[in-house]
């Protein structure tokens, strides 16, 4: 656990040292802050509904790219080698990286922080739903990032890592709105994949112990995928 | 310390490494030789715990890599091959999150402490503030090395320490390991006879994933020499008259003509299994005859020489 901790530290550094954080940052909050604010005062409604159901959508690019230099630089750098024969098991590593994903996935929401702030100067603004699409938003952010790193696992190029990911987390994301295509038997189990919902459901302040359990089994099926591919890799 | 036994890993149908044993006591110098391919690296990526052997067992005093890789990994320093390192970070950053990563000592001096220790050993106080990435390759080297060694480790093992590295900084790499080498045990893996030569108590050849010789590089190099070569030019004769009376010398096993010119000079290489300097007999019998003696000299066996023989292609 210490090691993990420590590779954390490591891990998060390194996005503030490359540029590649701050390019991803800008981007994510141009493309929100865009598309939001652009009909925010044709909508004339004081609540950050329109923000939070846009994020399914901008996470599912913006996440992969977070994620995909984790473990694909390593493995094309060589320093993997390095890393696997120091005294750290197979969890200490991917929980250290999951987390320094997690953990940027949450300084990239910090400065939209400002959007409820500037709402409530202007109406009436529920802090509820606010409140719980920011945990909605975490734990979407913590799925997305276990499926970015699983795929940065799979290859040493960091932009199939980024393209895999980014198939996954749109499937996830678009795959409730496409349910025509699959026969009635199976809907209710494709539905329930959606990431979408569960996170419509939290983000509206709704705080389900489905919606959570969901989240949690995708990032446990991510994370446990990265630890067989590595296994593989022995 | 080091118990190796029937090791072998096979990469999809292709055998790396062939039921190798090997047994590494403690402050031993181990040169781990063979031509390129041969499983060097792969052997010592399995004895680091990097990949996991397709079958054979190895020990690390009384832990074995299946149940304690951890307790492994902390009594092992590894330098893998062209030290793979993160090319953004800083020197001293790196070895901070390596100490760190090791379990050095958080209070007190410790972790600083042997940082400042290693950077001196290393040569590293020039480009403590620099990025990895911006070094020379000598100098990733060198900090590869520090990152071998920052935990103190028992036993270090080096994969090709001084590959694609100039003169000089094999000579410092060298020295290095030298200086080192009088407390711990190392393996040391490199294509180059030289250096194992210089640096290392033990040689093991390997050659297609086997063991071919394990030896004290000492006795090595006395069955090297015991064994050697005298070359002798004439002119005036022809071979087949020289072979006979060049044979009967005692002591002289083999009489190979290497070369014969047009202009009747005649290369002649003699095998010699005797103890004693055969140079004066030679001598003798060529004064005997009309033959001019254009050159005489003796070659002996060379670990070079060894080595080729052991791991020549079929």
């Amino acid at each position: 656990m210490q090691q993990a901790v420590h590779i954390f530290n490591k891990e998060f550094k390194d996005y503030f040292i490359s540029p590649i954080a701050y390019i991803v940052i800008s981007i994510f909050l141009l493309v929100t802050g865009w598309f939001f604010f652009a009909t925010f005062f044709l909508y004339d409604q004081a609540n950050l509904r329109n923000f939070f159901s846009l994020l399914p959508i901008v996470f599912s690019f913006v996440i992969p790219a977070i994620t995909m230099r984790l473990f694909s630089e390593e493995l094309n750098v060589g320093s993997y080698e390095t890393l696997l024969t120091l005294p750290v098991t197979f969890n200490d590593v991917i929980l250290g990286k999951f987390l320094a994903a997690v953990a940027f996935v949450a300084v990239m929401m910090v400065p939209t922080v400002s959007y409820p702030g500037f709402i409530a100067f202007l109406g009436q603004l529920d802090w509820g739903p606010v409140i719980g699409g920011y945990i909605g938003a975490l734990l979407l952010g913590a799925s997305f990032s276990s499926i970015g790193l699983f795929a940065s696992s799979l290859s040493r190029n960091q932009i199939i890592a980024f393209i895999i990911g980014m198939i996954i987390c749109f499937a996830l994301t678009l795959i409730d709105k496409m349910l025509f295509f699959f026969p009635r038997s199976v809907l209710g189990v494709i539905s329930y994949l959606g990431a979408a919902s569960h996170f419509q459901n939290i983000s509206k302040g709704i705080i389900d112990s489905r919606d959570i359990l969901y989240f949690l089994s995708v990032i446990f099926v991510g994370l446990y995928g990265t630890n067989l591919v590595m296994q593989g890799k022995k | 310390m080091i118990h190796v036994e029937n090791l072998t890993k096979y990469y999809h149908d292709l055998c790396a490494v062939d039921t190798i044993n090997l047994e590494i006591e403690k402050g031993e110098v181990l040169g781990l030789l063979g031509p390129n391919g041969a499983g060097k690296t792969t052997t010592l990526r399995m004895l680091t715990g990097f990949l996991r052997p397709s079958s054979g067992t190895i020990r690390v005093k009384d832990y074995t890599i299946e149940e304690d890789a951890l307790k492994i990994k902390r009594l092992l320093g590894y330098l893998p091959e062209s030290a793979p390192l993160y090319h953004e970070m800083l020197v001293y950053d790196y070895l901070v999150y390596i100490a760190n990563i090791k379990g050095l000592e958080k209070t007190g001096n410790g972790k600083l402490s042997q940082i400042r220790n290693l950077a001196d050993l290393c040569g590293l106080n020039e480009v403590m503030h620099k990025p990895i990435g911006e070094l020379s390759k000598g100098y990733k080297q060198r900090v590869g090395l520090a990152h071998a060694m920052m935990n103190d480790p028992e036993i270090l093992v080096l994969d090709e320490p001084t590959s694609g590295l100039d003169p000089n900084q094999i000579a410092e790499i060298r020295q290095i390991i030298r200086r080192i080498g009088k407390e711990k045990t190392i393996i040391i893996s490199t294509h180059i006879l030289s250096e194992a030569e210089a640096a290392c108590d033990r040689i093991v050849i390997i050659n297609r994933g086997k063991i071919v010789a394990d030896d004290r590089t000492e006795s090595l190099k006395q069955t090297a020499s015991k064994e050697h070569f005298i070359h002798v030019s004439i002119r005036n004769a022809d071979f087949q008259s020289a072979r006979a009376q060049l044979e009967v010398i005692d002591g002289i096993s083999k009489v190979e003509c290497i070369q014969e010119d047009q202009d009747g000079m005649i290369d002649i290489r003699l095998t010699c299994n005797a103890s004693f300097d055969l140079r004066g007999p030679v001598y003798q019998t060529v004064k005997k005859t009309d033959w001019a003696l254009m050159e005489l000299h003796q070659e002996t066996r060379t670990l070079e020489n060894i080595f080729r023989e052991l791991t020549k292609e079929e």
